[in-house]
């Protein structure tokens, strides 16, 4: 699969590796170049220094023929609008995208967009190792 | 109206004050503390610290009977989100959300926002209007119609001057409304009127055939 990353954190970085490994596709766009020494040295895919709500910088990746994007970065809204042009503008399949807030995840998710609370899952990972 | 404003900065502060003053009920939503109190210190009490895109700040000030949500943050992704919050969980009527990248426009009109204002566009035009570069200065915008009010200036070298507006075989679903000549004479255009060096054309067009219109009317010999 042809997939993009947006957002190349801890999160972002290990999940290009590990799709990496697995023989995807991977473009990784972040705005630090810095950010990308968190890549493994044997990522062989595209890091790309951009804004991904930019639809300039989505256009020139050639994201057109994408077949997921994921937007983790460390902005929730930036995130939410990045997934929203993946989605309307781009037509990408699949969409995919990180919302810590756990309201405006609900929202989103009535909205249509793949969205995910890392707070509401890590909360109810702890809740659940307290119990058993 | 009860008007709620995202983004105490300078828009949003100055917006606030010449709203307040034509009466209207506003509260300030600013993340900002020190920003807060300055709005606060100068308007009186209509300002909360908070998040804008939160729905729990938003449905603390009431925002489900507001009659307009501005977002004017200079951030295109947290006025979209305010704005999304305040027209798909709080059905507010009339959502406003400044922009900063011009391309945002579309995306935003499709996610549901009721208008948009991109500064960028606004300043550029204002430019246009001093050095007269490629795009038309835009005088109106009559968005819901799909149609723009724009202004040209015919150079001395265009090679339109000196022909009727007939020849010019213009797109259909263009108008030429008004030439203002050199010597401000006005003139409603007709078939048979001749375009002159330096009118100004006043025309209605769709946005999409406005090069095709630059083109014909500026265009060299």
């Amino acid at each position: 699969m042809k997939i993009f990353i947006m957002g190349c954190g801890r999160v972002g970085a290990q999940l290009a590796a590990l799709l990496y490994r697995d023989g995807h596709q991977i473009t990784i766009l972040d705005v630090d170049e810095y950010s990308f020494h968190r890549l493994p040295p044997d990522f062989g895919g595209t890091a790309l220094l951009g804004n991904g709500t930019d639809e300039d910088v989505l256009r020139k990746a050639i994201i057109e023929d994408a077949d997921a994007f994921i937007a983790v970065t460390q902005g929730d809204n930036r995130n939410v609008m990045a997934a929203q042009i993946a989605k309307h503008v781009f037509n990408i399949p699949k969409v995919l995208c990180r919302i810590y807030d756990p309201l405006r995840c609900d929202l989103y998710n009535t909205l249509g967009i793949d969205a995910f609370s890392p707070t509401t899952i890590f909360a109810e990972m702890l809740k659940k190792e307290l119990e058993d | 109206m009860y008007i709620v404003i995202i983004g105490g900065g300078k828009i949003g502060y100055y917006l606030s004050k010449a709203l307040l003053d034509e009466g209207h009920e506003i509260v300030v939503v600013e993340k900002n503390a020190a920003v807060k109190d300055f709005i606060t210190n100068e308007l009186g009490s209509i300002c909360i610290r908070g998040d804008g895109c939160e729905a729990f700040t938003l449905s603390e000030i009431g925002t489900g009977r507001a009659d307009m949500f501005i977002a004017v943050t200079g951030d295109d992704e947290d006025n979209l989100v305010a704005c999304q919050l305040a027209k798909h969980k709080f059905n507010v009527p009339r959502t406003i959300s400044r922009i900063s990248n011009p391309q945002n426009e579309a995306i935003f009109k499709r996610l549901g926002i009721d208008d948009t204002i991109i500064s960028t566009n606004i300043i550029l035009e204002h430019i246009e209007q001093e050095v007269p570069t490629h795009p038309l200065p835009h005088l109106l915008n009559i968005k819901e119609r799909g149609l723009e009010l724009v202004e040209i200036r015919i150079p001395v070298e265009s090679a339109t001057v000196g022909k009727t507006v007939k020849a010019l075989s213009l797109p259909p679903d263009i108008m030429l409304s008004l030439i203002i000549s050199k010597d401000r004479k006005l003139q409603v255009p007709t078939a048979d009127t001749i375009i002159q060096a330096e009118d100004q054309v006043i025309a209605v067009t769709p946005p999409e055939a406005e090069e095709a219109l630059r083109t014909t009317l500026r265009g060299s010999k």
